[in-house]
């Protein structure tokens, strides 16, 4: 024990010394590495926050204001817009469009990927190779889909690609699009979408088909379990579960976000027959020039997605562990 | 101790990396900023104000080196002509989306103003260039143009549409031009037969081409003098259910892959009749010679005229532009003074009506002919909308035409309920 009246021998000076330096250089390696995050870190939160927060907060900003030509609006008018918005017959009927729409759409959807994950899953040979094929369409634009969707495939003329199919049947040419009785315009559209984003889902249920243990299906087979749709409803779509609910999920809110195919399928006189929420909005915001409108139905939309995304993650036990 | 040699001269390449890399980011950061503050004028003479046009991507051949000659002939200032891509919408979409922000061209074209740009002060009037002239424009050329009075667009091209049909078709079924709508879908019917339809008006049914035109013939009219809504009247409600009766006839081209504004269902025999505008003559001259002819879209009735629309394109100026005056001397020189660069635009490669119409008359081709057809179906039964009517009442109006057209509503309520709906806009706009 050293007084403090004697003066720190040598060994100690060292010590100390020692100690020191170590404190200034991890001190000096902490700074280097927080200097490196951030000089990491700062590019992406510029990009970040000019292009994706402040237009979000700027949007709502507009959404309180008459925003009419003018993306500086100087008259605020509170929830005014909103009111408009919820009063708009059109956006309300676009509300209900998309509804139908997921109705169609994410039921066949994740059966399709399903079985068609099962199928290709069991094949012995080649597998890599279906994957991909099947993953494909996802590389495919969904304005150049529609185009060929609404000009080679579904033409309303004798030489349409579907209309050639049911000539060979003995039935007169459809006009798939611009039929309001039936609706055929939602074949097209619900086929588009399929075709494009199978691949996605299919590979989302391959990546939980394989996390299933094969021991289970062995221990079933053992206890009598026939192979086919009782392995598959008692083991497999169990354990599918957050991949289930990921598809889900996913097709949901790409549902609520649709806008490339209806844009370009249901154009002219044909878009009142299926105009969902982000056209109605596009059109009220970029052609009519009403910012102030088109935030305010934006933020509505945005609100719908948060809500129902939080109920269904409630309702399924989403991020629970199995 | 080894690793923090080899942690330090990491951290330090890393760093050198980093830091380069901040200073690239910057800098190109930097640069981006100063070129959106107006660029300099490239290369030409220092001493005339620079100006930036816009023009959309016509689609006839030399339309472009022909804008390009124009700007060049003009001595008084240095003009930059952008050649803008995109259909439909998408260009004056993109125009007014930059009148919004800081690199607004000084001059660009659109189809008309509208009284939302005025109210935000980005167009300026240009009564002074076109005081001299101004009767020399018809009535339907000036009206989509004028908001309160005050001119803010001068028109470059007039564009009317009617019915082309093939005469050959015609004299086979022993039929004349329609005079009625009635007549117009018997015609229709008649000439049907196997895979060749009577009528093309587009893959909508003709909501598209005929929603305001449908109206016109009725007799009626969109915004009234006094400005209120008066399209909800029952002669326009049958109207619109003649309309309905077309697509039910069967004798409607269902679909193609062109729009109506393109006459290859027409060129290539697939229909008898087609929807298309004066644009189309030459293409259509060229594939069947002097095998077609033109009539208006027929009359409701007796107690209406024909009806076709005073379209087109028309030039304006941004009003907060650095130089707003050489702006103005210059679209004056293009549109009011210069009759051989209109004459030249309208007929040299595409096929419209020069706006003035003691120079229209002076223009060759189309003094004959199916020109001439057209040129007084114009002058004759031309109508247009006046800036009154915007892009909203447009949709809702559409929206009705397409129910009453597709799934047969009651035309009467269905024009009501737009009605409401434009009216409320329009008090907005008249506010």
């Amino acid at each position: 024990m050293q007084s403090l009246s004697t003066p720190p021998s040598a060994e100690v000076l060292a010590v100390r010394a020692g100690k020191q330096q170590s404190v200034q250089r991890m001190r000096q390696r902490s700074f280097k590495i927080t200097l490196t995050f951030w000089s990491f870190i700062i590019p992406l939160m510029l990009g970040l926050t000019v292009f994706f927060y402040i237009p979000i907060l700027w949007s709502v900003v507009l959404s309180f204001a008459n925003a009419r030509a003018t993306l500086t609006p100087t008259s605020f008018v509170g929830f005014q817009n909103y009111r408009e918005m919820l009063g708009d017959p059109e956006f309300t009927s676009s509300l209900v469009t998309f509804t139908i729409f997921a109705f169609f759409i994410v039921p066949t959807t994740f059966a399709c990927a399903l079985g068609l994950a099962l199928l290709v899953n069991s094949i012995k040979i080649a597998q890599g190779f279906f994957r991909s094929v099947f993953f494909l369409p996802t590389a495919c634009s969904y304005v150049l889909a529609s185009i060929i969707w609404k000009m080679s495939i579904f033409n309303g003329s004798f030489y349409g690609l579907a209309n050639a199919v049911i000539h060979n049947f003995g039935y007169d040419p459809i006009a798939w699009i611009a039929t309001a009785n039936p609706p055929w315009y939602w074949l097209v559209l619900v086929t588009v979408r399929l075709w494009l984003q199978l691949g996605i889902y299919m590979i989302i249920f391959i990546a939980g088909l394989q996390e299933i243990p094969r021991e289970l299906y062995e221990a079933a087979y053992v206890d009598g379990a026939h192979k086919g749709w009782q392995t598959f409803y008692n083991i497999t779509f169990p354990l599918l579960r957050n991949a289930s609910i990921s598809v889900l999920l996913l097709n949901v809110i790409a549902a609520f976000q649709a806008f490339d195919e209806f844009f370009n399928i249901m154009s002219g006189g044909n878009a009142i027959l299926a105009r969902p929420p982000l056209v109605y909005l596009y059109k009220i915001a970029l052609s009519d020039q009403n910012y102030g409108h088109g935030s305010a139905g934006a933020i509505i939309l945005t609100l719908i997605i948060v809500i129902f995304t939080l109920i269904q993650g409630r309702f399924l036990g989403f991020g629970r562990s199995n | 101790m080894d690793y923090q040699r080899y942690f330090n001269a990491a951290m330090n390449r890393r760093r050198f990396l980093q830091y380069t890399g901040a200073l690239t980011g910057s800098a190109f950061l930097a640069a981006c900023a100063s070129t959106g503050s107006g660029g300099s004028g490239g290369g030409g003479n220092s001493s005339v104000p620079t100006l930036t046009q816009w023009y959309h991507q016509y689609g006839e051949t030399g339309t472009h080196e022909a804008v390009l000659r124009y700007a060049k002939q003009y001595t008084k200032a240095n003009v930059k002509v952008s050649w803008v891509p995109g259909t439909g919408n998408e260009y004056p979409d993109k125009v007014r989306a930059a009148l919004l922000g800081s690199n607004a061209p000084d001059v660009f074209e659109l189809p008309g103003p509208t009284v939302d740009q005025v109210k935000a002060g980005v167009i300026e009037p240009l009564d002074d260039i076109i005081a001299d002239v101004k009767s020399d424009f018809l009535p339907a050329s000036l009206k989509p143009l004028t908001i309160n009075g005050k001119v803010y667009a001068i028109k470059m091209i007039n564009d009317p549409t009617f019915v082309y049909y093939r005469k050959s078709m015609f004299q086979k079924a022993g039929l004349q031009a329609p005079t009625t709508i009635e007549e117009l879908i018997s015609a229709a019917k008649k000439l049907s037969s196997g895979n060749v339809k009577g009528l093309y008006v587009g893959p909508d049914g003709g909501v598209n081409a005929l929603y305001l035109i449908a109206g016109w013939a009725s007799g009626g009219d969109f915004i009234s003098q006094d400005n209120k809504i008066a399209f909800n009247t029952d002669r326009m409600a049958a109207a619109y259910s003649k309309l309905h009766e077309l697509n039910a006839s069967g004798g409607l081209l269902p679909d193609a892959p062109t729009f109506w504004w393109d006459p290859s269902s027409f060129t290539q025999g697939q229909c008898a009749m087609q929807w298309c505008g004066l644009w189309a003559m030459p293409g259509i001259t060229k594939v069947l010679g002097d095998d077609f002819g033109i009539f208006p879209f027929p009359a409701l009735d007796s107690q209406s005229q024909p009806a076709t629309i005073d379209g087109g394109w028309a030039e304006m100026v941004y009003a907060k532009g650095k130089n707003v005056q050489a702006a103005k001397d210059y679209v004056k020189w293009l549109w009011i003074q210069n009759s051989q660069v209109q004459i030249d635009w309208n007929v040299g490669y595409g096929f419209h009506i020069p706006p003035r119409v003691s120079i229209s008359a002076q223009a060759d081709k189309l003094k004959t002919g199916t020109a001439s057809q057209a040129v007084d179906i114009l002058n004759k039964y031309g109508h247009a909308n006046p800036p009154l009517w915007d892009s909203t009442m447009d949709t809702a109006l559409t929206d009705a035409v397409s129910n009453i057209v597709k799934k047969g509503a009651n035309p009467l309520s269905e024009l009501n309920r737009a009605a409401d709906k434009c009216n409320t806009e329009l008090q907005t706009l008249l506010s």
